[in-house]
């Protein structure tokens, strides 16, 4: 079936296999490589991007329901002025260690900031629950939103 | 710049999208590799159909174990030697039988699907209990008992003098522990992508040890090492399960040699769970001795490991270190070691975070709060009571060649204690305690010893590496920048930082200035690799080593060009100056430059400003210190909740504190889930039920607490840098730290131990026995 | 990981989904959100042969008064249960049972009608729709029923939903007492409830309903009626368990459940 989505910013329509996930839409067909694939029950929140501005997991999105839509994925993040306030937080706050979680991290921390601008710890940890870190305990992570939240947000 | 906080050079390529993991690596005419794994736990083959997934488009081919008969076996345990895929018999669910190559990845799962294999059950043993009964089967052929391996780590006379230990000590308890099997669950799971051009294969993987792996790729295939060439590229966390020897590493360039296209495997999660290797499993029984003040006179441990359906070389042995750091950061005169590895119907288990030093450190820990509990003395004194003071550093523990460097374990308990307010504590535990309202209030001690800084090469060749040093090369480039390569292979740690802040130092260059290179046997010289808390203590020294020997070249060049002695010079900020004369100076640039000008230098002098250095340490390190938890305990579900979790670690020489932060953080949480969440599981049939992440509890954001850290850093003289390790500590310290506490706040009830995970279910049950 | 192949149909209205469904029958499944058939179709334990998308039926997307009701629309998000105004103001509980499922991603994407035609012992709001005697509107090639909450739940996974037949509405009638609780306990945070309390105080008694302890989601009758007796809250809660069949299993033992839904629904009691 063909598709046509627009990928930050950029439209692409492709013929795809109604079963291909929007992750592997991302990854193997548009060679957008930085939204990643951790687990196989939405549960781990590696590939998190935005959809319409909202977060989603898109190993449990079928790139034929994102047809005519927007995404944003990690690499749509940075501008021509640097990396995005969140970014810049992680780097900051060292909010990353393997980095494998880190793209669908900054996502869901994105799309928290810009429904919550000035979250409490509480508040940012359960905006991030859907995501799982194994490197840093999280607390670090808490701190690169919180750094983020002062320093331009979701932007 | 050793010291300072720095943002990680690692981090820019990571935050945009722009790191490479094996699965984003593409190769033209790339195919996929997918494996049908057992859904026995232990049965024989009597078929295989792979009619229907050959017959499906796209299909290059399936193949089962006698189709690599003619490969040698994997790295194994000399005598037990296993295969890449199941042959007549498979041992334990999630054992790969067959593989298959499609041209994409949903062809390769569509036909793993389609690939019908029959068995025939046979009965199963879940359980080293079931292994060792009487009646039991023999689950890996030469093995009758399903024994692999009965390891007396001390000797009789020891085991003599420690029986006679215990029947002269004033008190004695047993004890029965539990370390249960946990899953390392990097976020990334394993990968392998293999192009076999012309004379060998490039292989890149989700490796800790990249020319290891590419030693025994070369081996298998017949090659000279020089042919192989294997990445290690970014690498989404690891904690030792990618140090094991996966099939795939060597089936995946053996396929794209056969079919002459590169072909990748990339393991899903659920996959992940039951395929890659497990840790811990250890059972460990023991009796100690000790007196009315609480002062160990004498610990017998005997321990039983669960290494799973084939046995690993590295898991089979792993409970030689458990054994080695019995005594923690006691002054124990005696203690006797055995252990058992025992063979299951289960995933094999070898490396995770620590490997077998946790284990230890659990054993030791809970004993002491035991002892305490038995003589109605408060845990903190009865540490006291037993702490190895800092004038006896360096420590000959009753192991030999085990020596403790320099450290000072009260200090970092009273430092512990005072932050958490001890007595404040107990003083708030005796008032909830009244208040049948409130929550229970317990808290844990851990004061903890462990390994770091692996070799030295003679321990590190028993795990079959080639050596325990770890090696630098440092190469000034002719602007006066630096490029380090180094053999290390991390996967989180922010070596390209820590490395570049210890060169920074010795050359006098910019921390911008330097790039450090790894996870490539084409491009660094030699390697052993990231695991056992080797980064700083090792690697850190070569790095160190190399660096000042190239800044002692430079200095020879500056000194030629301002026509002095070298001991005449001084480092200004960016070069160097005649002492005393301010306008006789040259740049380091200037003196990079005219290190590559042969007819500008003084005859004889070798060109380029470059070193490689080996540093191999003369002992392991060992990281210590002592971590303290809050917990309240809900009365009514028993749902454990961590109110503060306090951290004070010795690491010797921090190089950032922010990424030291970082690895504490992380190691106390995989700590933490263990104590609270996380169990590899399975029923008595030996189906895993814990095969996906929503039944494997790696616990989020909101499951886990914050941290505070603080730090002693009492510098080690086993290597120049000072630095002991700390990747694995917090996982070390942890647990116990967790379950001391929770049994703390029950005590009152009778409760002397909570297995772990401490569940709300197990804690409500225990403490609905109890009462 | 990859779902098995399937044939894709996205329904432009209501009447189009239902006419793909009784032209493929028992092959198809409706895809909403799609946030548990994916996740089942991924482990390949669903393969239906063709997905008929009714992600897009704006249609069905809403919360509107209906007289002295809420009516919800089949495919109203989690995340707009959760901001709704009428939701807030009329049926609250409905509001605090959807904040606490899954995580920001999956409430992005899931839909009520997804959710409780799933069926799930667990579901969150199977709670509160059942607390809140919601009426589940299904229409089908005979037109369309109202199925009362009590009776839409017949087994594990299992509906009163008839093939050929889809979720368009949810009825709600509006509290008119606000006082309600939603006490949810699960193993992590983002974790589905192994058991989960929503009560809603109403005129003369209380509702209360129970997810995770038995095949289906189940009214607390037994608490219901102790409580209309004027049997104190406390006592009462002890009722909890009563006729429940609990599963007993990896994530909890039957005797642990029954133990949580006393001590859950004493908690929710204690919170009207």
């Amino acid at each position: 079936m063909r598709v046509e989505i627009t990928v930050n910013g950029q439209p692409h329509t492709r013929e795809v296999e109604p079963r291909l996930l929007l992750v592997h839409f991302l990854r193997d067909v548009l060679s957008l490589t930085g939204t990643h694939v951790g687990c196989d029950t939405s549960s781990c929140g590696a590939c998190t991007v935005l959809l319409d501005g909202m977060a989603v997991k898109s190993c449990t999105v079928l790139a034929a329901q994102a047809d005519g839509c927007a995404v944003t994925t990690i690499e749509g993040l940075a501008g021509q002025d640097g990396l995005s306030p969140v970014q810049e937080g992680f780097r900051q706050c060292h909010g990353l260690q393997c980095g494998f979680c880190t793209p669908g991290m900054v996502m869901a921390a994105t799309a928290l900031l810009t429904e919550r601008p000035d979250p409490s710890e509480q508040e940012i940890r359960n905006g991030l629950k859907g995501n799982m870190c194994r490197c840093t305990g999280y607390q670090m992570i808490v701190e690169s939103v919180q750094w983020a939240a002062a320093n331009g947000g979701a932007r | 710049m050793v010291g300072s906080a720095l943002p990680r050079k690692e981090d820019a390529a990571l935050l945009t999208g722009r790191g490479t993991f094996v699965d984003d690596i593409h190769r033209p005419g790339l195919l996929h590799m997918v494996y049908v794994h057992s859904t026995e736990a232990h049965a024989l083959i009597t078929g295989i159909d792979a009619e229907a997934a050959r017959a499906l488009p796209g299909v290059l081919g399936v193949w089962t174990a006698r189709d690599f008969a003619g490969l040698p076996p994997r790295p194994s345990v000399p005598g037990l030697e296993r295969g890449y895929l199941a042959g007549e018999k498979v041992h334990y669910v999630g054992e790969p039988v067959a593989v298959v190559v499609a041209a994409d990845r949903y062809t390769a799962a569509d036909a793993a699907r389609a690939v019908r294999v029959e068995y025939e059950p046979l009965a199963v043993m879940a359980t080293v209990a079931d292994a060792l009964a009487p009646d039991a089967v023999p689950i890996y052929a030469p093995l009758p008992g399903n024994l692999a391996l009965e390891q007396q780590v001390t000797s009789e006379e020891v085991a003599a003098e420690v029986a006679a230990g215990l029947a002269a000590a004033s008190h004695r308890l047993r004890a029965r522990l539990v370390n249960q099997r946990c899953a390392g669950a990097p976020m990334e799971p394993y990968g392998v992508l293999a192009d076999w051009t012309g004379a060998g294969p490039t292989v890149w993987a989700t490796v800790q040890a990249p020319h290891r792996v590419r030693a025994e790729i070369a081996e298998r295939f017949g090659l000279a090492r020089h042919l192989v060439r294997v990445v290690a590229p970014d690498v989404g966390g690891a904690f030792g399960v990618k140090s094991s020897f996966m099939p795939e590493l060597f089936l995946v360039p053996e396929l794209s040699r056969r079919l002459c296209r590169p072909v990748k495997f990339v393991e899903t999660r659920s996959e992940h769970m039951v395929h890659t290797y497990h840790g811990r499993d250890q059972q460990q029984d023991i009796e100690v001795g000790f007196d009315g003040e609480g002062r160990i006179l004498a610990l017998d441990v005997t321990l039983t490991v669960n290494i799973g359906g084939v046995p690993d070389p590295v898991g089979i042995g792993l409970a030689t270190l458990t054994s080695y750091m019995l005594g923690g950061c006691y002054r124990i005169p005696k203690i006797a070691a055995r252990y058992r590895s025992v063979v299951t119907n289960t995933t094999p288990t070898a490396s995770y975070r620590g490997a077998g030093r946790p284990e230890a450190s659990f054993l030791i820990e809970r004993v002491i709060d035991l002892v305490a509990r038995e003589l109605g003395r408060d845990p903190a004194d009865v540490r006291k009571a037993n702490l190895i003071q800092p004038g006896e550093m360096p420590y000959q523990t009753s192991f030999e060649g085990i020596v403790y460097d320099e450290a000072d374990y009260p200090a970092a308990l009273d430092l512990l204690l005072d932050e958490l307010d001890y007595a404040g504590l107990r003083e708030e535990q005796a008032r909830r305690l009244a208040d049948p309202r409130a929550p229970l209030l317990g808290v844990g001690l851990s004061t903890f010893v462990e390994m770091g800084g692996f070799g030295p090469t003679p321990l590190f060749e028993q795990f079959g590496y080639l050596g325990g040093w770890e090696s630098a090369n440092v190469r000034m480039q002719p602007d006066g920048s630096v490029i380090v390569l180094v053999g290390t292979a991390p996967h989180g740690q922010g070596h390209q930082t820590a490395l570049s802040q210890i060169a920074a130092d010795q050359l006098g260059v910019p921390f911008e200035a330097i790039s450090v290179l790894y996870g490539d046997t084409a491009v660094v010289q030699e390697g052993t690799g990231t695991m056992g808390s080797r980064g700083m203590p090792v690697a850190g020294n070569a790095v160190r080593q190399a660096s000042a020997e190239v800044a002692d070249q430079a200095r020879r060049v500056a000194a030629h060009m301002l026509e002095v002695d070298a001991d005449d010079l001084v480092r200004t900020g960016d070069g160097y100056q005649v002492k005393g004369m301010h306008d006789a100076t040259v740049s380091l640039a200037e003196v990079a430059e005219r290190a590559f000008k042969p007819h500008l230098l003084p005859e004889g002098t070798a060109l380029g400003l470059e070193n490689t250095s080996y540093f191999e340490p003369k002992n392991l390190s060992y990281p210590s210190g002592a971590h303290g938890c809050v917990v309240e305990i809900d009365r009514d579900t028993g749902q454990v909740r961590i109110l503060r979790y306090v951290c004070v670690d010795d690491c010797g020489t921090v190089i950032n504190p922010m990424t030291a932060r970082g690895q504490i953080h992380g190691g106390v949480a995989q700590g933490i889930a263990q104590a609270l969440y996380e169990k590899v599981a399975f029923d008595a049939d030996g189906r895993p039920l814990a095969a996906s992440l929503e039944d494997y509890m790696v616990p989020g954001a909101l499951d886990l607490p914050p941290y505070e850290t603080h730090h002693i850093e009492t510098r080690s003289s086993f290597n120049p840098l000072g630095a002991k390790g700390l990747g694995e500590a917090g996982a070390t310290a942890a647990p116990q730290a967790v379950v001391n506490a929770v049994v703390d706040a029950l005590a009152h009830l009778g409760v002397r131990d909570v297995e772990m995970p401490c569940t709300p279910e197990r804690v409500w049950k225990v403490m609905h026995d109890a009462s | 990981m990859i779902p098995a192949g399937f044939s894709y149909v996205r329904a432009g209205s209501v009447q189009e989904a239902l006419d793909e469904l009784s032209r493929h029958g028992g092959a198809a499944r409706l895809l909403a959100g799609g946030h548990s058939l994916l996740p089942a179709m991924k482990l390949r334990r669903a393969e239906p042969g063709v997905l008929i998308d009714i992600g897009r039926l704006g249609e069905l997307a809403y919360v509107r008064a209906d007289g002295d009701r809420i009516a919800v629309g089949a495919l109203t998000r989690h995340r707009t249960l959760e901001r709704d105004p009428l939701v807030a103001e009329h049926v609250p509980l409905l509001a605090a049972a959807a904040a606490r499922i899954g995580d920001q991603q999956v409430r992005n994407r899931g839909t009520i009608g997804g959710s409780l035609a799933n069926a799930d012992p667990a579901a969150d709001l199977a709670a509160a729709v059942l607390a809140l005697d919601g009426v589940l509107v299904a229409r089908g090639p005979a037109g369309e029923r109202e199925i009362p909450a009590r009776k839409f739940f017949t087994g594990r996974c299992r509906s009163a939903l008839a093939a050929g037949e889809m979720l368009t509405e949810i009825r709600l009638p509006a509290a008119t007492d606000r006082s309600y609780a939603f006490e949810k306990f699960s193993r992590r945070a983002l974790d589905w409830a192994v058991v989960g309390v929503a009560a809603q105080a109403r005129p003369g008694g209380v509702a209360v309903a129970l997810i995770g302890m038995g095949p289906t989601p189940v009214r607390a009758t037994a608490v219901e009626e102790a409580l209309a007796a004027g049997v104190p809250a406390a006592e009462a809660a002890r009722l909890a368990a009563r006729g429940c069949e609990p599963p007993d299993n990896a994530a909890a033992s039957a005797s642990y459940r029954a133990h949580l839904a006393e001590v859950l629904v004493g908690r929710a009691l204690a919170a009207l």
